[in-house]
């Protein structure tokens, strides 16, 4: 199950004398293709819907010239924030997954499979129902807690002279067995009204995302995304295993909690907005590597990717079975959970 | 897993030592029974149970042990038996030690049906779901297994816990959004889905017993064919038993035994999971032992996790599906950290 190593079919781009940039053509073509399609997508969630507005309407709208009260609340209070809270969302999730899948060198190793999306709504829900649905800013503190506490305990638990990609699974199934019993538990523990709102919440959704919530996101992202970057060469490192990358002089315990905490970080502040949003985390990198023709796991790519899917299903799960509004992380669990099935069986395939 | 051992396994003492567990798990099964008589949101002392139980007098503690207790803990009996031998079954029939309904996705195919029979058909009532349920269970099982193969090995074991973690996934998400689709369903679905033997009408445990009893009989009467299935294909072939034939019996047998429980209590998860295993550790990997253990360790699991529910969180209950998945899933995780350790080596 462990990738192959990357192959280095990359080109580097010297800009200044002493400074090398090495990228892989194939990787901007995927950028600029997933920029294509979110433009597209963005284009497609503002004109349509329950309250139509003519493109140009919308472009009014946007550059402060409308007058029509309904449009600017429509376009600027309801639709442009959830545009740019799936973007940062599916941004943060895949870049969470791709530097999860890179560190365990395993596909399958992504926030929501071993179990950190399970404890962040664990933190998430002690919040909603014991404190009642008070605080917003509460909210992104108990995914935070829950999350990391989480992921401390799998990390302990599976840590045995380093972190082994399948025990780190394993041991993460297990503890998300566990949270998952909590979780159910505190739903019946609440009133009917407020089961209902925290199962909504647990099913991971976009609904009625505002402003106060995408700026807090955006903050995060303006710190985590470089820092990612910054440690994204450690990462292609340790892909090659942690012997080679150790003997390459890489300190590797200190490169993978680094990684880590920035993984968890993005996956937490996307949990706290969106609720815990399915499979995209572990998708993204998938597809970005896919169609990257990369060979180990690509960051931006992934990001782009993530952000682009989050998108589309987004889209998908608004206009589906308009008016009803599926949440978007059932919506993208029901395909993801497909994909993964269809990813398991094509590689046990192949390894038979 | 290992087959059956051959020295020790046979001698006359130690099959003493087993009858004896076998009558112990008697005992404790018949004490756990009137405790759940016993225990409950009213108290009633131990004798006027007994007289309540031996000379009913249409009193109000009569009523309460007879209309209430008694059919929650026949169900609970029946749950029981039906998870613990359908987890044994599983193990056995793939000879992988993480094989369980809740972690193959089998409850959540089971969910799935149920949901589709309760939203699309209006189906409210036990004996209308109980088929559904059934076709559930029947369906994900032979999909998992499909999936992961059947080499016994511990890649595959690991591929089995995938790929039901896969199922689980999608048709869980499916089954959320027709819940949320269709809000009616979710009111009763919400407590159906944790696992409860709470609230259940009384009926229910007399529907259900026939077809735990049927599925029982049949693993009776596969039995000792088992522990050829146990030692490999090839080996149990040229012991002269008929796989492919064993092998269906056995996925029916999952199918009412599992399907069964399910539809009457909704997915109580690790109970399948746990009782085999420590039914292993009692006595050895002989499947004409484990059967019969199991067959009292689920009912004892069962009703033991039901009692601690109801008292541990006054004045309300803890569902009994979770009380057995806070026991559970430690012992998930202790299987996974040993087996892990073992295929590092």
């Amino acid at each position: 199950m462990t990738e192959a190593s990357p192959k280095l079919n990359r080109t580097t781009w010297r800009p200044l004398p002493g400074v090398a940039l090495p990228y892989q053509p194939r990787s901007l073509w995927l950028l600029a293709i997933s920029l294509i399609a979110i433009t597209a997508l963005v284009i497609a969630t503002l004109l349509t819907g329950e309250f139509t507005l003519s493109p140009s309407g919308v472009w009014q709208t946007l550059t402060g010239q409308q007058d029509d009260s309904l449009a600017n609340l429509v376009v600027l209070e309801l639709r442009l924030p959830r545009i740019l809270a799936c973007l940062l969302v599916g941004l943060a999730l895949g870049l969470s997954g791709a530097i999860f899948q890179g560190m365990a060198r395993n596909p399958l190793a992504s926030p929501d499979v071993v179990g950190f999306t399970t404890g962040a709504a664990t933190g998430v829900l002690v919040l909603l129902l014991v404190e009642g649905f008070a605080v917003t800013a509460s909210l992104s503190v108990g995914a935070m807690v829950g999350g990391f506490g989480t992921a401390l305990i799998v990390y302990l638990l599976a840590m045995r002279r380093g972190v082994h990609g399948q025990r780190l699974i394993l041991v993460g199934i297990a503890i998300g067995a566990m949270l998952a019993a909590i979780n159910s538990y505190l739903i019946t523990r609440a009133e009917l009204e407020s089961a209902q709102a925290a199962r909504i919440w647990m099913h991971g959704s976009l609904n009625g995302v505002s402003w106060p919530q995408v700026l807090p996101l955006l903050l995060w992202s303006l710190i985590l995304v470089p820092a990612a970057m910054a440690l994204s060469r450690r990462l292609g490192l340790l892909e090659f295993g942690d012997d080679i990358a150790a003997g390459l002089g890489l300190p590797v315990n200190r490169s993978k909690t680094q990684l880590i905490v920035v993984s968890i970080t993005l996956a937490a502040a996307a949990i706290s907005v969106g609720g815990p949003i399915g499979f995209v985390a572990l998708a993204a990198p998938q597809l970005a590597r896919k169609l990257a023709g990369t060979g180990g796991i690509a960051l931006l790519p992934s990001a782009a990717v993530g952000a682009t899917l989050l998108l589309a299903a987004d889209l998908l799960a608004q206009r589906l079975l308009a008016p009803f509004q599926i949440p978007v992380g059932l919506l993208t669990g029901a395909l993801g959970g497909a994909y993964l099935l269809f990813l398991l069986s094509r590689e046990w395939r192949r390894v038979d | 897993m290992t087959a059956p051992s051959t020295s020790s396994s046979h001698g006359p003492s130690s099959r003493l030592r087993r009858s004896a567990g076998l009558f112990a798990l008697v005992a404790l099964l018949a004490l756990l029974v009137l405790c759940s008589i016993g225990v409950g949101a009213r108290p009633i002392s131990i004798d006027i149970v007994w007289r309540a139980l031996v000379a009913p007098d249409g009193g109000r503690d009569a009523i309460i042990v007879w209309q209430l207790r008694m059919p929650r803990t026949l169900l609970g009996i029946l749950v029981g038996v039906g998870l613990g031998l359908s987890g044994a079954m599983m193990q056995a029939l793939t000879r992988n030690p993480l094989a369980a309904p809740g972690l193959l996705g089998i409850n959540a195919g089971a969910a799935f049906f149920v949901v589709i029979a309760i939203s699309v058909f209006g189906i409210t009532n036990f004996s209308g779901y109980v088929w559904f349920s059934m076709a559930g269970c029947a369906a994900t099982a032979a999909l998992v297994y499909r999936l992961s193969g059947n080499t016994g090995s511990s890649v595959q074991q690991v591929r089995l816990i995938l790929a039901g973690a896969a199922i689980s996934a999608c048709l869980g998400a499916a089954t959320g959004i027709i819940t949320l689709y269709n809000s009616q369903t979710f009111d009763s679905y919400r407590f159906w889905v944790v696992g409860s033997l709470q609230n259940r009408v009384p009926e229910v445990a007399f529907q259900v017993l026939p077809i735990i009893l049927l599925g029982a009989g049949m693993v009776v009467a596969l039995g000792g064919r088992l522990n050829a299935l146990a030692l490999g294909d090839d080996v149990g072939r040229a012991l002269g038993v008929r796989i492919t034939q064993v092998r269906a019996l056995s996925m029916v047998a999952i199918t009412l035994l599992c399907g069964g429980s399910t539809a009457a209590a909704g997915p109580v998860g690790f109970v399948g999971l746990m009782v085999p295993h420590a039914v292993r550790m009692i006595v050895g990997p002989d499947w004409r032992w484990i059967l019969p253990y199991s067959v009292l360790a689920g009912p004892i699991v069962v009703l033991a996790s039901d009692i601690v529910g109801r008292i541990i969180a006054p004045p309300g209950e803890l569902e009994v599906g979770i009380v057995t998945a806070f026991v559970g899933a430690p012992v998930l995780l202790f299987l996974v950290l040993r087996k892990t350790q073992a295929s590092q080596r």
